[in-house]
Parts: C-alpha cells; structure tokens; sequence
C-alpha cells in the first residue's frame, strides 16, 4: 500500500470531524463547541506537517500517522471493559494519592479515587468541568496552547472530550500527588485517544503531577494528547510524564506553561518505548524570579523514534531556567532533541541553560540534536551543551579489571549516566518505580 | 605463579612488546623499570587484558591456566590486579555499591559467601585503615574529583579488598609527593605475604625504597635486556638510562 502524503491524512482526519461532532449530543449548542470549529479550522489550514517543515525535519510524523490512520474513530463508544485487574500492573507501586484513570479516552470513575480535600483543590474529569463550564474553566481552556499554529494542539482541541481539570486554591500545598493515567487498549480494534489537561495552580501553592501512559496490548494506537498548566506567582509544579506504551504506540503531546513571578515549573519527562513520540514542552516564563526545570530521559531501542522539542520563552528579567536531556539509544531507534531558548529585550539578569547528552549503543542509532538559543538582552548567562558517544570503554575496562562482568559494568555505567536525571525526581514511589524499569533494561542488556 | 614466555604485542599495528620472558613466584616483588615508551605500561596493560592491545604471540600462564584466554574480569577474579597509573573517574557510580558489587562477584567465582551489607561495610572499614582512606571519600562517585594521593589510595584499598594473587602497580608513584608515596607505599608492604607477589611497574627508584624488590627487570624496546637485584635499580637511579640503551643498542 501506497504511503499517503500529509494532505491525504490531513484530509482524512478532517473527515473524521463530522462524525465525531454528530455523535456529541446537544454539544453543539454550548459556548465550548465554538472552540473545536475554530481549532478545526486551524488543522485545516496548518495540516499534517510534512518533513519540509523546519520543526518535523528530522520526524517524519506523517509516515506514523499513516501507519495509525486506521485508528478507532475518535469517538465517545469507543470502550472496551477495562477492569480493576488489568490496570493493576500498570499501578505505581506504593504511589498514593489522587488517581484518575481514563480508558482509551474515557474516564473510568470505578477506579478513580480523589483524596485531597475539595477546599484546597478542585480534581474533575474534563467531560465534568466541560459540562459544568465554570467561569474559571471558560476563562481559561485553551487560552494558553497555541491552537493557531500547531495542528497537533488544533487536533487535540478539536477532538478531545476527556482529560482532567484540575485546580488549586490559594496557599495550599497538596501533599497527594495527582496521577492522571491514560491507558490505551486496542483489543478491540485500534484506539485513538485525545487526552486534555487543564491546571490552574494559585498562589504560593504546590502540587505534583504524574502523567502516566500505557497501553495493554500491542498493536495500533494513537495519543495526542494536549495539557496546559498555568502557575500563579510563588506557585510550585513538579510535572512528570512516563511514556511506557507499547513499540507500536503513537504519541503526539504537547505541553504549554505559562508562569507568573517566583513561580517554579519542573518538568520530568520519561520515554522508555513508542513506535514514534513527539513531546512538546513550551514554557512561558512571564515574571520575575520564575524558574522552569526541564528534565528528560530516553531510553529506547528496536526502531523507536523520539523527539523532544522544547522552548523556553523568557519575558521578564531574574528568571532562571535549567534543561537537562540525556538519551541512551540501541539498535536503529532515533532521537531528536531541540531546544528553544528566548530571552527577550526586557528579559535582563537571565540565567539559562541547556545540555543533551545522548549515548549510542549501536552504529544504527541516531541523534539529531540542535539548541537554538535567541537572545535579545545583553547581560544575560546563558549556555548550552551538547554530548553524543559510545560508553567509556575505559570506564568500562576499570570496572571489569575489578571483577565486575561485562553485563554488569555496562550497567553500572548506564545507570550512572540516567542517574543525573533519576535523582531529580522526588516522589519515592515514583522514583523505585523507575529505577525498576530501567535496571531491568539493563540487565536485560537493553 | 607467573610465566610469561616470548610475549608479544602490538596496538593499531604497532608493536610494542618484542618477546618478554618473565617469571614471577609467590613471595616475590619485582620491580619493572624502563625509560619512557619502553613498554612498561603495556605489559601491566596486557596481563589485565586491556583489550586494545593485539597479542600476536607469546604465552602467559598464570596459577596453571592460560591467562590469555580469559576476559578481564575473570582474570581479577582469578586473582590479578592492576592498579592504574590513571584510575577512571566515573561520576555517578558510588564507590561503595561498585566495590561491593565486584568484591561479591569475585567472592562468588571463588567459591566464598557474598557479604551482605552490614559484613561489608564491616571489612570495609577494616581494609581502609590500611591506607588511611577516609570514609567520606568513599562516599563520593568513584574516582570523581580525587586528588592524584587519594586515587592512588584508592587503588590500593580495592587492593586489599579483592586480596589479589598477584598485583601489578602500574606508575603507582607517578604524581605522587613524598607522603603519599610513603601511605600508599606502606599500604602495599602490609598486604605483602608468602602466597601473592608484587610487580611494580616504575620509571624512577624512589618507590622501590619504600617497595623493596627482590628482583629488578629493565624493559628497553618491548624486551627485558637487563635483570638484576635491587642494586640495579640504584644503578640506574645513579646513571639513568643511556648506558642501557648504549649497550643494547650497540649489540644489534
């Protein structure tokens, strides 16, 4: 079969609208509905990005797409039976606290469990909160990703009707983390998901979130899934994606933040599989003595494809930013980091930095890695890094002089080098959780 | 314990050993010297199986066994231990869980017990005494931001742990002051017994005061061309080297 080009996909997934809109009773008639016609459009216009596309040249996500455009139709019915049983192995180990579980797209409220209390924090499906239409909800879905330019978040936002809303009052520091699993099962057929978060964080809060993907059985699936996190002044974010799908899986995701004075923003983000999986993170940095972390992870192998784009748009002057990628590829699988540093005229007294570093397993794989950092302020610290080799076989020689075997010298040094990136995280669970899956690749010599 | 016979190596073509002949009992310390580029370093590099190193001809043979045929680790395990003369720093790997990991991997191919964490940090504590190494460093990545004393130090703590047959200082001076020299000098001389033996791999004299060597091998040229006594290394301390490259040289 002929590879279709990205107008053909474009076009299909276009045609998918009408249904899909059909099938949303009486939804039409709210304010909301509004914004899926505009975001629509938008895919319209922008479409599938092609290669030629200076931000899609090293991913060509429309062979993906083609690969999955077969997909379930984004539909509403589209569930299969998800019991308690089978989303147990996919469970953090030991990580409590405020869970909800969606099923391919759809919220699952027998295994969902919220713990905080409702004064401090507000955690609603996002079919609720769209029904519900709050003011603050209104005021600002969609308000932060940019519809207009990317067709991914114009995808999402045309075709997403679950996901969560979650927000936080003022001076709260929510001690349970929230744990927004999305589990994608194409037993039945494909499964095409559009998952859609929506964070307000108030003043001088604090809260974690874990992201959470998996998919339980092989085959096709597809996530795009769009979140917007939005941090008052002072306010305090961890936000943690693990992508453990499946090698077949598809995912799209973009995440956009917006943040206020001496707010704090850390993003962890986790790739251990996927057919192809394209992470957006964009960070606005839009007040004093903000600080945005950014840490990736990706361990991959087989014919695995990941990118991570990033940008980091600094407005206001004091504000600090950290980025730190590290990458471990086997086999033929690619990597693509890029990342984005703005610091604008106004943007004096900024501290930025930026490393990946990458290491190559076999001769097949590949990284493409490019910083492209802008800067418009003159008294600015900014600097960016980039390594890409093999493992130290000096390191590696030392380690087998002292008795360790080759397996485990190699290991131990993988290990090391993720380890950067591991201690970063702070939830424990979370944390043994990982280590698990990463030293089992190991020893399993990737 | 130690015969090597004819050996001859080479890396990316280049040979650099020309047929060594060696034998080393237990008991015994030898002291390896050579002016720079000789092939010291190489031969310390060939008995721990550096695998850059082509051997293209020669035997080895170590407690019976053919040395050549195994891998380095299973030459530490067997009893071979070469102390780097620049020990790798691997930020992230701690030098507690990579020692006990490779002390129970040796332990296991040697028929013993592993420890577990208690009855290691114990031996631990015991085997650091010996070169006075503090607690704190080994707390630390291995190797990572050592000054050139404590991994040489260091080295020699991992000695004592993995109680090798046969250790093989490579340059264990080089870099080192005169204090240094003596802790880790001493270090040395208390893991000294009838049952292992010492190769030390030096340029200058200075070492073998503190490590006295029974026997003194002097590598020109990827061959030993002259064997003696601990005299000889004052010889040559007195005189350098030229007298030895004149002699050998003169003969070709």
């Amino acid at each position: 079969m002929k590879q279709k080009n990205t107008t053909a996909l474009t076009a299909e997934l276009l045609a998918r609208f009408d249904d899909f809109t059909s099938a949303l009773n009486g939804e039409s008639e709210k304010p909301l509905f509004q914004l899926r016609k505009e975001a629509i459009s938008a895919f319209e216009t922008l479409g599938i990005p092609s290669t030629k596309n200076e931000e899609y040249k090293f991913t060509p996500i429309g062979k993906a797409i083609d690969k999955k455009i077969n997909v379930g139709k984004p539909s509403i019915d589209n569930v299969g039976s998800l019991t308690e049983d089978r989303v147990t192995p996919y469970h953090i180990p030991d990580l409590k606290g405020n869970i909800l579980v969606f099923h391919n797209g759809i919220f699952s409220k027998e295994l969902s469990s919220v713990v905080s209390s409702p004064d401090a924090i507000r955690i609603q499906p996002l079919s609720e909160a769209y029904k519900e239409a709050s003011e603050q909800f209104v005021r600002n879905f969609s308000k932060y990703a940019d519809v207009q330019n990317d067709a991914f978040t114009a995808l999402n936002t045309a075709f997403s009707t679950e996901g969560s809303f979650i927000e936080v009052s003022k001076n709260q520091v929510i001690e349970d983390p929230i744990i927004l699993h999305f589990i994608q099962d194409a037993a039945q057929g494909a499964a095409f998901q559009s998952p859609r978060n929506l964070v307000l964080v108030g003043e001088n809060s604090q809260v974690n979130i874990v992201e959470k993907f998996d998919a339980v059985s092989e085959s096709n699936t597809w996530t795009n899934a769009v979140s917007e996190v939005v941090l008052e002044e002072g306010a305090n974010v961890s936000f943690y994606k693990v992508q453990n799908d499946t090698d077949e899986a598809l995912h799209t995701n973009h995440t956009q933040v917006y943040q206020s004075k001496n707010s704090t923003f850390s993003a962890y983000t986790f790739t251990f599989s996927g057919d192809m999986v394209r992470n957006n993170l964009n960070i606005v940095l839009d007040g004093e003595g903000a600080e945005a972390n950014m840490y990736g992870l990706y361990l991959v192998k087989g014919k695995s494809h990941i990118d991570n784009h990033t940008v980091v748009d600094h407005k206001q002057p004091h504000a600090n930013s950290n980025e730190l990628y590290k990458g471990i590829l086997d086999e033929s699988s690619k990597g693509v980091f890029n990342g984005k540093i703005f610091v604008r005229q106004e943007a004096q007294k900024t501290n930025a930095f930026q490393s990946n570093n990458t290491i190559l397993l076999s001769d097949n794989a590949v990284i493409n890695t490019k910083p492209q950092l802008e800067i418009w302020a003159d008294d600015v610290k900014c600097s960016h890094g980039c390594t890409t080799g093999q493992l130290d076989e000096d390191a590696l020689f030392y380690l087998r002089a002292r008795g360790l075997s080759k397996e485990s010298a190699r290991a131990m040094l993988l290990y090391a080098f993720a380890s950067d990136v591991l201690e970063r995280v702070s939830i424990a669970p979370l944390k043994n959780y990982l280590e698990a899956i990463i030293a089992e690749r190991f020893e399993q010599n990737f | 314990m130690l015969k090597i016979e004819n050996l001859k190596a080479s890396i990316e073509g280049k040979q650099i050993l020309n047929g060594i002949d060696l034998e080393v009992k237990p008991g015994e310390v030898h002291a390896i010297m050579g002016p720079n580029g000789s092939g010291k370093s190489t031969l310390a590099s060939v008995l721990a199986g550096r695998e850059d190193y082509e051997v293209d001809g020669g035997s080895v043979e170590f407690l019976g066994n053919d040395l050549l045929e195994f891998a380095p680790e299973e030459r530490a395990r067997e009893g071979i231990f070469l102390a780097f003369q620049y020990p790798v720093e691997i930020p992230g790997v701690s030098s507690t869980n990579f020692m006990k990991t490779a002390l129970n991997q040796v332990r296991e191919h040697r028929g013993q017990t592993t420890l577990d964490a208690v009855s290691f940090l114990s031996l631990m504590k015991e085997k650091m005494k010996i070169v006075d190494i503090d607690q704190s460093l080994l707390s630390r990545p291995l190797n990572e931001g050592f000054s050139g004393g404590e991994k040489k130090r260091n080295e020699i703590f991992q000695m004592a742990m993995l109680e090798p047959k046969l250790a093989i200082l490579d340059e264990t001076d080089s870099g080192l002051d005169i204090d240094a020299l003596k802790i880790v000098a001493s270090g040395v001389n208390k893991l000294k017994s009838k049952d292992n033996a010492t190769i030390v791999v030096t340029h200058y004299q200075r070492l073998l005061d503190y490590i006295v060597p029974d026997y003194v091998h002097v590598l020109y040229k990827g061959k030993i061309v002259k064997s003696g006594t601990k005299e000889l290394a004052l010889t040559l301390e007195e005189k350098g080297y030229d007298w030895i490259k004149d002699e050998v040289d003169s003969n070709v």
